[in-house]
């Protein structure tokens, strides 16, 4: 078997650099085109219709007007008459026409008749929800009852972590050309080799009929796996007018309805502790919405990251909501069993008034990981300047503005999904790599041209890299930090496979065997003699009119055997923020987060994901929330005004340490999407804790509950 | 709806630069301002009062009202809308002739007539900043702009923003410090950038923290923006001041 192994640290000439986005400035300039971007000729407009009420009964539809407005060309009924809609923003019917302007004057055209049923929109309260809650586990392990008898310190808490959206800026959507036996479908997706098998699924044609391409898209996060009910809608608007293309993306307001959501979690918690700061036991009932289908949680996986705690009683209760239904939101679960238990944690080290850096690095041993987690925690802590601004919770300043620190922890698994890379040279000399991928906005093209250059020799300009087309060998879709894993290992598989045979081509023009060649420097030459060798395009040019084309392929299950790409992410964020106990405003002045993630393929693009992970976990501590409104069953912010996104001058300073020392280099490529997002929230939340003396049980931590958890405390 | 309240508005801040008002026969909602075309006095009492009646909301009178309505039915002067009018935009530089119904923004007519697509659309009412586009010299949202209301006027998108190829400061700035993720904000922090530049050549940090603060990131790439923009600040040297 050919030797697929990453060349050593000091041997690497383009993985592990810092290479600049190769679509950066398509992007920066304007040229890229995004799947709402594009205007086939012949487009038309769609636009769905959907129910403004949170639960009701079509009694009966009309589109009788619609369909006599110049310009419309389909109307499609999608839930009817005597059809049950379970939140607002179902979808009811779809509309193509020549322009928005007629599509959307055609959906008022449209008459609807409602039987009102009662809705039940709002979890945060359990006792309120009635039969809408559903057990969904209780587990025990060790003694808790006896713990708790045993435990010096004690404490007891609420918290919460409320349901929000994606809000991908590129709202979800596709344009769809149905005509004859042929469907061109350019969805913005996180699944482009999969996608087309769904829609022609949906749409009942062969696959094959089904062309999925896609270059360009706009935010997915974990919401945009799926070919969804507005994908086969916009085929069967396409078919129905005739065969013309369709736009159909959702608007803004549906986009934050409909289109996902991290589930929410509250919970009470109750924790014990020996004197000197050892956690013995931990004691949960939570309760969660995901929207109609309920709210489950991998509690069991609570305390999170410090799971070894001996004694363990776990409650969980799924509550099922009139909203649209949620969706894998960037490190599904781990975002909220990171705040529930970090916040605890650091209320009980409080209680045992222990700085909590000193409780964590106590129990580091309860984590799967010690040794890396107290690594991590002494390295954030460094760079925060912990021990120089650290202070006891409550003295956080004399004035109105108070400072403090908190900390949150995150783990992830990461490993490869199954990907093929198809890697091809040609006796010009230049060279492709196909892989049915997709770059979400993290770097993956890039990264495909830099493990394809590394084994050719090359620059990275040298290899064009073809992604998005279901045309090219599959690869799984982008979830799970599983990409740069799956795209990594087949490219280097693909392209060594693919330089073997080169050198069989070449080895005899040079007098030597395949197996004595290596390729570097833009050359084909005899392993330690330079000298002896042949430029890259004079090498390929031994090939005539053949090209090579060779496959690699990535197998999730058996990838940990061959040590390309591992699994196991680890991670410490440490935030330091300022709150104006007059105003209750928090100001974030310094985020630290420290990450390992195995080999680092590009440097420059993976701290802009840890940036940007911990910006949304910004959103996420101090803006961001879906509100619901009882009264009238919808949602109050389905807009950019009011649901709330960190703007540039909202985050403080934030500093990235990506833990890339040779022991963990050598554990292979690991995915860093997710694990960055999750400790921040409780970061955050921690710190505010630590500068006002009181928990604010609650994220958002808004200016109106900072002033209500300080005036609880007076009280 | 919203659009209505957006023309409203649009309407209430700018009523001396309407040249005519025209009123949808069929008695709709949207309220359009157009230059009438066949009036060369361009400027329509009826058409204003019944504008200044519906935009005002709250304050409507009825007398007002009364007078547009009976001054609609005696006849008179050409109405445009509700179907499409011919429109002249000029767009980095070049005049671009379309047709568009009055209640068309800017942002879709650039990019569902024009194939302007750089500028984006994501709010759709003036709050994210992915559509800025630079009119007269300002940025403002396309979204937020009727494209009847554009016309006559220097629009600049981003688009036009290279020069024989070669990519504006702002551009490579934001390649060199990583400054985009997805990417579908960028080409409206771009053009944010490249205004705010123009009228604050020499910025501080803060500075551009307060001057990018209309524009909204999901991915989280205001790390990178703040260094780009500090960038081309040097880059352009002050020179488009």
């Amino acid at each position: 078997m050919p030797d697929y192994s990453w060349p050593p640290m000091e041997k690497r000439r383009a993985i592990g650099k810092p290479v600049k986005r190769a679509d950066g400035l398509a992007k920066s300039t304007g040229r890229a085109k995004f799947p709402s971007d594009l205007n086939p000729p012949g487009l038309l407009f769609g636009y769905l219709l959907t129910s403004p009420h949170a639960h009701a009964r079509v009694t009966s539809i009309d589109t009788s007007e619609a369909e006599k407005l110049p310009g419309v060309t389909a109307i499609r009924v999608i839930n009817g008459a005597g059809k049950e809609l379970q939140w607002a923003g179902q979808e009811i019917a779809s509309i193509a026409a020549t322009s928005e302007p007629v599509a959307l004057d055609a959906a008022r055209k449209i008459k609807i008749e409602y039987d009102i049923l009662p809705h039940m929109v709002d979890e945060q309260d359990l006792s309120q929800v009635g039969s809408r809650a559903k057990p969904a586990g209780e587990v025990t392990t060790g003694d808790p009852e006896k713990a708790f008898q045993e435990a010096d310190v004690v404490c007891e808490g609420s918290y919460g972590i409320p349901v929000i959206t994606h809000c991908c800026l590129e709202s979800h959507g596709q344009v769809v050309e149905w005509k004859g036996d042929t469907v061109n479908y350019w969805p913005s997706t996180q699944n482009v080799s999969a996608l087309g098998a769904e829609l022609a699924r949906a749409i009942k044609v062969p696959v094959t009929q089904v062309h999925t391409d896609m270059q360009y898209m706009g935010g997915g996060f974990g919401s945009k796996f799926p070919s969804d009910l507005w994908g086969s809608e916009c085929a069967e608007l396409s078919k129905a007018s005739g065969g013309r293309p369709v736009k159909l993306f959702l608007d803004r307001a549906q986009e934050l309805k409909i289109a996902g959501n991290r589930p929410s979690v509250y919970g009470d918690i109750k924790l014990g502790a020996k004197k000197d700061g050892t956690f013995t036991v931990w004691q949960s009932k939570t309760w969660a919405t995901g929207g109609m289908g309920g709210g489950n949680l991998n509690a069991d996986q609570m305390p999170y990251v410090f799971r070894g705690v001996p004694n363990r009683k776990i409650n969980h209760t799924a509550v099922s909501i009139n909203t649209g239904s949620a969706r894998a939101w960037r490190a599904p679960n781990n975002q909220q069993l990171s705040y529930i238990t970090c916040s605890a944690l650091e209320d009980l080290a409080a209680k045992l008034d222990m700085d909590a850096l000193d409780f964590f690095l106590k129990n580091v041993d309860l984590t799967s990981r010690p040794e890396v987690y107290k690594y991590q925690l002494e390295k954030a802590a460094e760079l925060m300047g912990w021990k120089k601004l650290a202070h006891k919770r409550g003295e956080g300043g004399s004035g109105h503005m108070r400072r403090g620190l908190g900390i949150g922890v995150n783990m992830w698994g990461g490993l490869g999904h199954d990907s093929t890379c198809r890697a091809i040279i040609n006796p010009d000399g230049t060279v492709a790599v196909e892989l049915g991928s997709q770059d979400l906005g993290v770097g993956t093209r890039t990264c495909i041209g830099q493990v394809a250059a590394e084994t050719f020799g090359l620059p990275v300009s040298a290899v064009t890299v073809n992604i998005g087309r279901d045309s090219y060998p599959p690869s799984g879709a982008s979830g799970g930090s599983t990409t740069i894993g799956g795209v990594s290992a087949s490219t280097r598989k693909a392209t060594v496979n693919a330089l073997a045979k080169l050198f069989e081509v070449v080895a005899p023009a040079l007098g030597t065997t395949p197996e004595n060649l290596e390729a570097a420097d833009g050359r084909i030459q005899v392993k330690g003699n330079g000298s002896k060798g042949l430029a890259w395009k004079a090498a390929c040019a031994k090939l005539g009119v053949n090209k090579i084309q060779e496959e690699g392929k990535n197998v999730g299950r058996t990838a940990p055997r061959e040590g390309l790409i591992s699994q196991g992410a680890a991670g410490v964020q440490m935030a330091d923020v300022s709150v104006d106990i007059e105003t209750g405003r928090v100001k974030l002045n310094k985020l630290v987060a420290v990450q390992d993630c195995g080999l680092v393929v590009n440097p420059r693009l993976a701290e802009s994901q840890v940036f940007g992970a911990c910006i949304m976990s910004t959103c996420a501590a101090l803006m961001e929330e879906r509100v619901m409104d009882q009264q009238i069953g919808r949602v109050l912010n389905a807009d950019m005004e009011f649901y709330k996104l960190s703007g540039i001058a909202d985050i403080g300073d934030i500093v990235v340490h990506l833990d890339i020392r040779p022991e963990m280099d050598k554990r292979g490529v690991i995915g860093l999407g997710e694990p960055p997002a999750i400790g921040g929230i409780a970061a955050i939340g921690n710190a505010v804790a630590n500068a006002i003396g009181v928990r604010v049980p609650q994220v958002p931590v808004t200016p109106d509950k900072v002033l209500g958890a300080l005036a609880g405390r007076k009280a | 709806m919203i659009r209505f309240e957006r023309i409203c508005l649009n309407l209430c801040a700018n009523p001396p630069r309407l040249d005519t008002i025209s009123i949808d026969p069929k008695g709709r909602k949207e309220v359009s301002a157009v230059k009438d075309p066949k009036d060369p006095k361009g400027f329509s009492r009826r058409g204003f009062l019944r504008g200044v009646g519906i935009g005002s909301g709250a304050l409507t009178t009825g007398i007002l009202q009364t007078e547009a309505d009976a001054a609609e039915t005696s006849g008179g002067s050409q109405l445009s809308g509700p179907g499409e009018v011919p429109i002249t935009l000029t767009i980095n530089g070049k005049a671009m002739k379309t047709s568009v119904e009055p209640r068309m923004t800017l942002l879709d007519t650039l990019r569902n007539k024009l194939d302007h697509t750089a500028a984006k659309r994501v709010c759709d009412r003036g709050t994210c900043g992915a559509c800025t586009v630079i009119m007269n010299g300002k940025v403002v949202y396309a979204c937020s702009v009727l494209a009847i209301d554009a016309q006559g006027k220097q629009i600049q998108t981003l688009e036009g923003l290279s020069q024989n190829g070669k990519p504006h400061p702002v551009s490579q700035a934001f390649l060199d410090h990583d400054a985009q993720q997805c990417g579908y904000c960028t080409p409206g922090f771009v053009m944010a950038t490249k205004d705010f530049l123009d009228h604050h050549p020499h910025p501080t940090e803060e500075q551009v923290k307060h001057g990018l603060g209309g524009n909204f990131c999901r991915c989280g790439t205001y790390m990178g923006i703040r260094k780009a923009a500090l960038q081309a600040a040097q880059a352009m040297g002050g020179k488009n001041a």
